[in-house]
């Protein structure tokens, strides 16, 4: 059967780091599968499937090397693969305002009440350091209908001063 | 009557180029009788062009009238489509039998003027928007060799200002 890890990996970003990180999973005949790479703030972060035939112990050891050099802080786990399995969204969500904390916290409650999957959350803090805007983008399934998702942002809107609206999701098949 | 095989992703002749339809023969309507047949084994989908079954030959069958909510023209037999306008540009999701667990964001022309011909070879020309215009770019692109992954805009920055050669040249 094959042997699936997902690698965690986060460090300050600098040039080079996803580039060097796969070739080592590749010198290890590692095959990759869904990843996510992204900068947030000033840090480079993965998570990423790697199918691989040398034990994780093996991997864990070749891996510091590089990550030591990188100074990057990593962490594998044995995982399902889970592939070809894709659920779609049917639904994207939006918010905005005033970066305060809590919004995440009480935007996900209420939209978890509202019956929603999340199946990908994006957020970044833009505006200036002086008045930092937060923006949050999520897809999911709206497993108890789209009115319940609509009231949630309604109610969510008016209690945390934020602009939240969904937009439901018709994938066109052809 | 018979079911015909569909091509999928990375097949390489789905990035062939179709060829206009010249003969209006016996062969092409049962062609489309065993294409549509096909078309309808897939009750989620609203679009197929005959590349995806292996002929290359500039024919699709759209369909978006089972999704009610969008303004639409019924079942579409279309021989050489072409786009003769286009206008404004929309963000949407899409997949395609071609291409099996995966969907992605694309832009496309939000109306269009399409101008093809029926199975009898008798002229339609048709003004459409949103979902239905969709379908026919999708489907289009097909007979171009083209697949919406070609097409696909980044996941993360698909809400930002781009800018971007038009949908349909």
């Amino acid at each position: 059967m094959e042997k699936w890890l997902m690698l965690t990996l986060v460090g300050k970003d600098r040039p080079g780091i996803v580039a060097k990180v796969s070739q080592a999973l590749f010198d290890m005949q590692g095959n990759l599968g869904e990843a996510s790479m992204t900068r947030l703030g000033g840090n480079f972060t993965i998570m990423l499937m790697v199918c691989i035939p040398e034990s994780k112990t093996v991997v864990q050891e070749k891996l510091q090397k590089i990550c030591d050099e990188l100074d990057l802080f990593f962490h594998l786990d044995a995982i399902e693969a889970g592939l070809h399995q894709h659920i779609e969204p049917d639904v994207r969500i939006s918010i905005h305002g005033a970066d305060q904390a809590g919004i995440v916290a009480h935007a996900t409650d209420a939209l978890n009440k509202a019956g929603l999957n999340i199946l990908n959350l994006e957020s970044d803090v833009g505006g200036s350091p002086e008045n930092p805007v937060y923006v949050m983008h999520i897809e999911g399934v709206a497993g108890k209908g789209f009115d319940a998702v609509e009231k949630a942002l309604q109610v969510l809107a008016r209690e945390n001063d934020v602009v939240a609206r969904m937009t439901p999701i018709d994938t066109m098949v052809g | 009557m018979a079911l015909l095989n569909i091509l999928v992703y990375p097949d390489e002749k789905l990035k062939q180029v179709s060829l206009p339809v010249e003969e209006f023969s016996e062969d092409l309507k049962r062609f489309i009788e065993d294409f549509e047949e096909t078309f309808r084994s897939f009750p989620g989908c609203v679009g197929i062009a005959a590349p995806q079954v292996g002929r290359f030959e500039r024919v699709v069958l759209v369909d978006i009238s089972h999704k009610p909510k969008h303004v639409n023209h019924g079942f579409l037999v279309l021989i050489n489509p072409e786009i003769t306008f286009c206008e404004g540009s929309s963000l949407g999701r899409e997949g395609c039998l071609s291409v099996p667990d995966y969907t992605g964001k694309v832009e496309r022309a939000k109306s269009i003027t399409l101008k093809a011909l029926n199975q009898n070879g008798e002229k339609l020309e048709f003004q459409m928007s949103g979902y239905e215009a969709r379908a026919v770019q999708h489907e289009i692109d097909h007979l171009d060799g083209k697949l919406f992954l070609d097409r696909l805009v980044s996941r993360r920055n698909a809400l930002s200002k781009r800018i971007e050669t038009p949908t349909n040249p």
